[in-house]
């Protein structure tokens, strides 16, 4: 039986190649100075979807949130496999916490089922910048969706239940939902494939509108808003045409009630951000000598932190 | 739920798992009773399982002045849905201004599942929480007595500290080990209120087919002296160092989770944001280069010792003693020493 699988992704910037230039003297980190790539965990979730779907039959839709760049994650997806990709984004869902962003979610992902009722929703356990793998479960609670967190591998579907392994920190689990029901996956998860050579070809020219109307800008100093948007509407329609055109939503077309996005919608405000500064206090400098380790553990011995 | 109830109690939601009680529980009372006091209001804990009243008389002696214990035959094992209406619940009726959870994967599945029921804030992973005022930028509105919510984020580069100036309960989830643990007091006494949670068949939307919990084969978080191994050991047979020096110590051994990683040692040993935080009165890291999120989790060690071929290595910003060497050649001179002294 095919099933109609979603996958929440999100692009991140890459916070293990933090350097000091991405952080700002004020402490705030300069997004821009980081190399912005696919949430890893996000990648499994994808993987899990794309596995299940040649398994079972059924579609494959990618929903990412964010500025027109987060394209990127959408066209990496369909060359990994997905079949259909769609990115929300609007300038109200900007300083969403995790509560609003979950809302967001939630309506994008009623949206794509009033044409297919969505079986399961797949997520990557938590992303790189924030870690705080809370968008998954809020976005369940407010879909009514049970969910399955920390999921490795799903066994079977069958009778409209999900038989999945979980770990659970302490060990592991098997459990069976109901479906439709919400996963999030972890990098225990199924391996994710390489974008295929094939299909790299045929999508690297897919784009939103949003990314369109920033090439056409740059590429038409001085030209009228009027003119920008014929070109913008032009090279839409021949990208619609041939199948490349990334579909691109508005909190108005998922019928996002405006009071529980963006900043209105966050409960949660960044009071201060301080970058970790390190202690620098100094340290006590040994000599790899014998004598010189003989006399630390003397004082470690002395003020009985050792014994 | 968006109104602030400046009389509302601190909640700490406390965890147990197939009848044990998690000791983050009973370190979040520690954190709650001092934010309780501050406010002046009452510290409760909220139990669920199959038994209770064995356990919510810990957590009256570790500093709860109530525990509201939900008992039903079904709630032995956790799994959300049944947990997260109960809570939700709860919150909705006794409205306490504050609710924490430890940061455990059962904390992190469940709080924000009751988080989004109850349309509060909630921030995740804190490593500390205060009460304080806020201004808030956009509205230049001030607001007293506030929880700081203060977490690390960015891949542990920046600590950020997190307000829910108006729309309530405030929640956080609080990492493992980086509260202090009371001490039981065995005269405490607290208000235990037992009751029955409404729950349907139809809310265990799971069946748990099977589980397997692996008991955990050290303790690091009890270790007075954690030697731990980093990449810079270099393989598995050369990890042996890092065991004889623990050895030598009676310390506990841990490790760097790229040490983990490379298959040197058993992730039950991992230090760090991923790992264990711990706070044992001496830390050696040893070829160790001091990631920030290695360093979350020992950073508030008493007495850390650093040993590492790379002098510029970020571990000996945190070390109060640093060897720049071979660690082939200073670990024997340090069992050495060690052996002739004790």
């Amino acid at each position: 039986m095919p099933y109609n699988l979603v996958v929440l992704v999100k692009q991140v910037p890459d916070t293990k190649r933090i350097t000091g230039d991405a952080m700002r003297d004020d402490g705030t980190v300069n997004r821009g100075a980081l190399p912005a790539i696919f949430n890893p965990e996000d990648l499994y979730a994808l993987e899990l979807a794309l596995e299940l779907r040649e398994r079972y039959g059924g579609r494959v839709t990618v929903i990412t949130m964010g500025p027109p760049q987060a394209c990127q994650v959408l066209r990496d997806s369909l060359e990994r496999g997905a079949d259909d990709v769609v990115l929300i984004t609007d300038r109200r869902a900007a300083a969403s916490d995790t509560l609003a962003t979950s809302y967001i979610l939630s309506c994008a992902v009623r949206k794509v089922g009033q044409e297919a009722p969505v079986d399961l929703v797949l997520c990557g356990r938590q992303a790189i910048d924030g870690d705080t793998a809370q968008v998954p479960p809020q976005t369940a609670e407010k879909l009514g969706l049970p969910q399955v967190t920390y999921v490795e591998s799903v066994e079977e579907i069958a009778g409209g239940r999900l038989r999945a392994k979980r770990n659970t920190g302490r060990g592991w689990e098997r459990v069976e939902a109901p479906m439709p029901c919400l996963l999030t996956v972890t990098d225990q998860g199924p391996e994710p494939r390489p974008a295929s050579a094939k299909r790299i070809m045929a999508i690297k020219r897919a784009r939103s509108r949003a990314e369109l109307q920033g090439e056409v800008a740059a590429a038409m100093p001085g030209a009228t808003p009027e003119a920008v948007a014929a070109e913008v509407e032009k090279r839409a329609a021949a990208l619609a045409a041939r199948g490349l055109l990334i579909p691109q939503w508005t909190l108005d077309d998922i019928r996002a009630d405006l009071q529980w996005c963006g900043r209105d919608g966050s409960p949660t405000k960044v009071k201060r951000i301080q970058s970790v500064i390190l202690k620098g206090s100094g340290f006590k400098k040994v000599e790899p000598t014998k004598e010189a380790v003989a006399d630390m553990v003397h004082e470690l011995i002395e003020d009985h932190t050792i014994g | 739920m968006t109104e602030p109830n400046r009389k509302g109690d601190v909640w700490v939601i406390a965890e147990q798992n197939d009848g044990q009680l998690h000791d983050v529980s009973l370190e979040l009372l520690s954190k709650g009773r001092q934010l309780a006091d501050t406010l002046g209001v009452r510290l409760a804990a909220v139990l669920l399982g199959a038994k209770v009243q064995e356990h919510a008389q810990r957590l009256v002696q570790h500093g709860a002045d109530a525990v509201l214990a939900g008992e039903d035959n079904r709630l032995g094992h956790y799994q959300t849905n049944p947990f997260a209406k109960v809570v939700a619940g709860l919150v909705q009726k006794h409205r306490p201004q504050i609710v924490i959870f430890g940061a455990t994967p059962v904390g992190r599945d469940l709080a924000p599942r009751v988080a989004s029921a109850v349309r509060a804030g909630l921030t995740a992973d804190c490593t500390d929480l205060d009460i304080g005022e806020h201004v808030e930028a956009h509205t230049n509105r001030k607001y007293e007595r506030l929880l700081y919510q203060i977490r690390p984020a960015f891949g542990g580069n920046i600590i950020a500290t997190i307000v829910n100036p108006e729309r309530w309960p405030q929640m956080a989830t609080v990492r493992e080990g980086v509260m202090r643990m009371p001490d039981a007091d065995a005269k405490r006494r607290g208000q235990i209120m037992r009751f029955t949670p409404d729950l349907a068949a139809s809310d265990f939307a799971l069946k748990i087919l099977e589980h397997q919990s692996a008991v955990r084969k050290v303790n690091l978080k009890a270790a007075r002296i954690i030697v731990a191994g980093g990449a810079g050991v270099g393989g598995k047979e050369n990890f042996r160092l890092v065991w004889d020096l623990a050895n030598a110590l009676g310390a506990a051994a841990g490790a760097s989770r790229a040490a983990v990683d490379a298959g040197w040692i058993d992730k039950d040993h991992q230090v760090g944001q991923t790992g264990t935080t711990v706070r044992p009165a001496l830390y050696i890291a040893i070829g160790i280069s001091g990631a920030v999120q290695h360093r979350a989790g020992m950073s508030e060690a008493q007495k850390i010792v650093a040993i590492n071929a790379d002098p510029k290595a970020p571990i000996f910003s945190v070390a109060h003693y640093g060897i720049v060497g071979d660690l082939n050649r200073v670990i024997p001179m340090m069992i050495d020493a060690i052996k002739k002294r004790v």
